[in-house]
C-alpha cells in the first residue's frame, strides 16, 4: 500500500509540475486570443477577463480582413516556412547520411564545420547577408528568406539527423546494396523512413523560429508583396497609435497554421516503424 | 557456376591489418564455413567477398572472373545477415521480391519465384505480413527466402543463427543443410560456433587474427589438426592440453580429447581429483584437477557417479594423442 501511495504521490507531483509549466507557457497565448475577441475599451479595462456579452467584439478581425493583404501575408509565410523546411530536411538529411555512412578524409572536420552554425547566431551576419542579397538582386523576394532560413536550420538538422542515422542498422543498408538498390534508393527508401521521428523533431524545431521570425523579413523582404504574417501585423503598431485589436487578431490567426503543422509532425514523432526491422 | 577464389586478400583499416593475406578456393556447390573467435576477420572477409568492403590488396575471382570492382548487386550473390536486415516497411513478399524488381524482372516471374521460395521454407501463410509481425525464426526464414529468390551463384551467411534460441538454431541449421542439398549452390557461412561449422560444412576454414590456420573437412580438422589453435577450437568440450615432458612424451604439449581419456580408480598416467561433474543424460562430463596438468575434462558415455574430491587416474589413449611443439605446431610422429 505504501508503495502504491508513494507512486500516486509522485505521479501527482509530476503532473502538477507539468500542468504548472503548461499554464505558464500558454498564458500569453491565452491572453492574446481572448483579447483579440474584445473591444478596445474592454482590452484596457480588464485585460484578463474573458470576452463577455458586453465586451465581445470582432472588430480586430474585421480590420485585419479589410486592411492590408493578410491572405497574401499568410501565403508568403506559408511558402517561406514550407520551402525552408523542405530544404532543411532534405539537405540536412543528405549531409547527415554522407557524414554517418561514408568514410572519407575530413569527415570529422566537415561534421564540426556543419555543426558550427549551432553555436554562432546567423543574425551576426545580417549585414553581409544583406549585401549578398543586394548584389544578387534577391532583396524583396521570398527566395532570399528561404535561402537564409535554410542556412539557419541546416546545422541543427545535420547534427541531430547524423546521430540518428548512425543508429540505422548497417546490415539493412548492406542488404539493400546487395539487392541492387542505389545509394539514393537506400537513402530515400530505407534510411529516411527509419529516421522519420528524428525528422519530425527537426521539422518542429526548424519551423517555429522561421514562422515567428521578424528580423529577416523586415531586413530582406519588407515589400508589400513579400511581407510575412509577423511583419504584416506590424502595420497596426504605430509610433503613436497602436491598433491593439488588429494586432491581437493578426497574431491569433498566425498561430493557426503553425499549430496545424505542429500537429502533423507530432503524430510522426510518436509513430515509429522501426520495430521488427532488425532483431 | 559459383566457384570462388581468393588470392592474397589483405584488408587494412588505417594502420591495422585485419586480413593478412588469405588464399582460398571454394569449389562450385561446396558448403564452406569460416570459423574463428570473434575479431578474427571472418566477417570482414565475407564482406569483402560480397563487395561491401574493398580489399586493400589481392583478387577476388568468381567463376574465374575478377570481381574486385564489381558492385555487390552485380556479383550475383545473396547474403543472409545476423540481424536479418529485412526491410521494415515491406511485406514478406516484397522483401523477397525486391532484388528481382530492381533487376527489372516482370511481375509474374517475381511472383513465381517468391512463391517457390516461400514453399521451400513454408512461408506461404506469412507472405502478406510485415517483418514486425513475425517471430525471430520466421524473420530469419524470410531472410533466407530473400536470398533463395535471387538464385545467386553464391550464398553468403553471416552468423545467421546467432540471434535464435537453441531449439530454433538446431531447426534452422537443419533447414540450411537441406537447402544446400536441394539447391546444390555454393555457400559460404561465417560462424564462431564450431558445432555449426562441424555439422554444416563440406569444408571448414579456421581463421585466427586475419590468417587461415587450417582448411579441411570437419573430420580432418578433428582428427588431424595442424596446430594447437585448431586442436583447441574444433571439438566440444575443448581438447585437454597436457604437460608433455611430465608424461615423458615428445614436444611441449600433449593434446587429448576429453572422450579419449581412459579413467580408472586404481592406476593411470595422470592423478587428479574430481572437482565438478556435469551429467547430461547421454554423457557425463567430469572435471578433474591435476597438479601437473591443470583442469582436465573427461567425457564418458552414459551416466557415471563420481564423488567430489575423489582421486581418479586418467590415461590418454595411445592412438589418439596429438603432440605439439613449443610454438604450438603439430609434431607428426609416426
Amino acid at each position: 500500500m505504501a508503495h502504491a501511495r508513494s507512486h500516486l504521490g509522485r505521479s501527482i507531483a509530476a503532473h502538477a509540475a507539468l500542468i504548472a509549466y503548461t499554464v505558464i507557457a500558454l498564458f500569453p497565448v491565452f491572453v492574446i486570443v481572448i483579447n483579440s475577441f474584445k473591444s478596445r475599451k474592454a482590452i484596457f479595462a480588464d485585460p484578463l477577463a474573458l470576452p463577455g456579452p458586453g465586451t465581445f467584439d470582432l472588430v480586430g478581425y474585421q480590420t485585419v480582413m479589410k486592411q492590408g493583404d493578410f491572405l497574401l501575408y499568410f501565403q508568403n509565410s506559408m511558402i517561406v516556412t514550407c520551402a525552408s523546411l523542405f530544404c532543411v530536411l532534405l539537405f540536412g538529411a543528405m549531409a547527415a547520411f554522407a557524414l554517418s555512412e561514408y568514410r572519407f578524409r575530413g569527415n570529422l572536420l566537415m561534421g564540426l564545420y556543419l555543426a558550427l552554425g549551432i553555436m554562432i547566431p546567423i543574425r551576426l551576419g545580417t549585414v553581409a547577408i544583406l549585401e549578398i542579397m543586394v548584389a544578387s538582386g534577391l532583396v524583396n523576394t521570398l527566395t532570399a528568406l528561404i535561402l537564409v532560413y535554410t542556412a539557419q536550420g541546416l546545422p541543427l538538422s545535420v547534427f541531430i539527423l547524423s546521430e540518428f542515422m548512425k543508429s540505422v542498422s548497417d546490415d539493412l543498408k548492406n542488404a539493400g546494396r546487395i539487392d541492387g538498390l542505389s545509394e539514393y534508393a537506400i537513402f530515400f527508401r530505407l534510411v529516411l523512413p527509419l529516421v522519420r521521428p528524428a525528422m519530425a523533431t527537426v521539422a518542429v524545431f526548424t519551423m517555429i523560429p522561421i514562422w515567428n521570425d521578424l528580423w529577416f523579413p523586415l531586413i530582406l523582404a519588407p515589400a508589400e508583396e513579400t511581407k510575412t504574417v509577423t511583419l504584416g501585423a506590424q502595420v497596426f503598431i504605430g509610433q503613436f497609435v497602436t491598433n491593439w485589436n488588429a494586432v491581437l487578431a493578426a497574431l491569433s490567426l498566425a498561430i493557426l497554421p503553425v499549430l496545424v503543422l505542429y500537429l502533423v509532425f507530432s503524430r510522426q514523432l510518436i509513430r515509429g516503424i522501426t520495430a521488427g526491422a532488425v532483431k | 557456376m559459383g566457384a570462388l577464389e581468393l588470392k592474397g586478400i589483405t584488408k587494412r583499416f588505417g594502420a591495422t591489418e585485419v586480413i593478412k593475406g588469405v588464399d582460398l578456393r571454394v569449389e562450385d556447390g561446396e558448403f564452406c564455413v569460416f570459423v574463428g573467435p570473434s575479431g578474427c576477420g571472418k566477417s570482414t572477409l565475407l564482406r569483402i567477398i560480397a563487395g561491401l568492403e574493398d580489399a586493400s590488396a589481392g583478387d577476388i575471382l568468381l567463376d574465374g572472373v575478377r570481381v574486385n570492382d564489381v558492385a555487390p548487386a552485380r556479383r550475383e550473390l545473396a547474403m543472409v545477415f545476423q540481424s536479418y536486415a529485412l526491410y521494415p516497411h515491406l511485406t514478406v513478399r516484397d522483401n523477397m521480391g525486391l532484388a528481382l524488381k530492381q533487376a527489372g524482372i516482370g511481375k509474374a516471374e517475381i511472383r513465381a519465384a517468391t512463391d517457390k521460395a516461400a514453399q521451400m521454407l513454408a512461408l506461404e501463410p506469412l507472405m502478406d505480413r510485415r517483418p514486425a509481425e513475425l517471430s525471430g525464426g520466421q524473420r530469419q526464414r524470410v531472410a533466407i527466402g530473400r536470398a533463395i529468390v535471387r538464385t545467386p551463384k553464391l550464398f553468403l551467411f553471416d552468423e545467421p543463427l546467432s540471434n535464435l534460441d537453441a531449439a530454433l538454431r538446431v531447426a534452422t541449421r537443419i533447414e540450411i543443410a537441406r537447402l544446400h542439398r536441394d539447391l546444390g549452390a555454393t555457400m559460404i557461412y561465417v560462424t564462431h560456433d564450431q558445432v555449426e561449422a562441424m555439422t554444416l560444412a563440406d569444408r571448414i576454414v579456421v581463421l585466427r587474427a586475419g590468417k587461415v590456420e587450417q582448411t579441411g573437412r570437419p573430420m580432418d580438422l578433428y582428427n588431424d589438426p595442424d596446430n594447437l589453435f585448431v586442436a583447441g577450437f574444433i571439438g566440444s568440450p575443448q581438447m585437454n592440453f597436457l604437460n608433455a615432458p611430465a608424461l615423458s612424451a615428445p614436444g611441449a604439449t600433449l593434446g587429448v580429447r576429453p572422450e579419449h581419456l581412459q579413467v580408472s580408480r586404481s592406476a593411470g598416467a595422470i592423478e587428479g581429483q574430481v572437482s565438478h561433474v556435469e551429467k547430461l543424460g547421454g554423457e557425463t562430463l567430469a572435471y578433474v584437477k591435476s597438479a601437473l596438468h591443470g583442469l582436465l575434462t573427461l567425457r564418458l558415455f552414459g551416466e557415471h557417479d563420481f564423488i567430489m574430491g575423489e582421486t581418479l587416474y586418467l590415461s590418454p589413449e595411445p592412438q589418439r594423442q596429438f603432440h605439439f611443439d613449443a610454438e604450438g605446431l603439430r609434431l607428426r610422429i609416426v
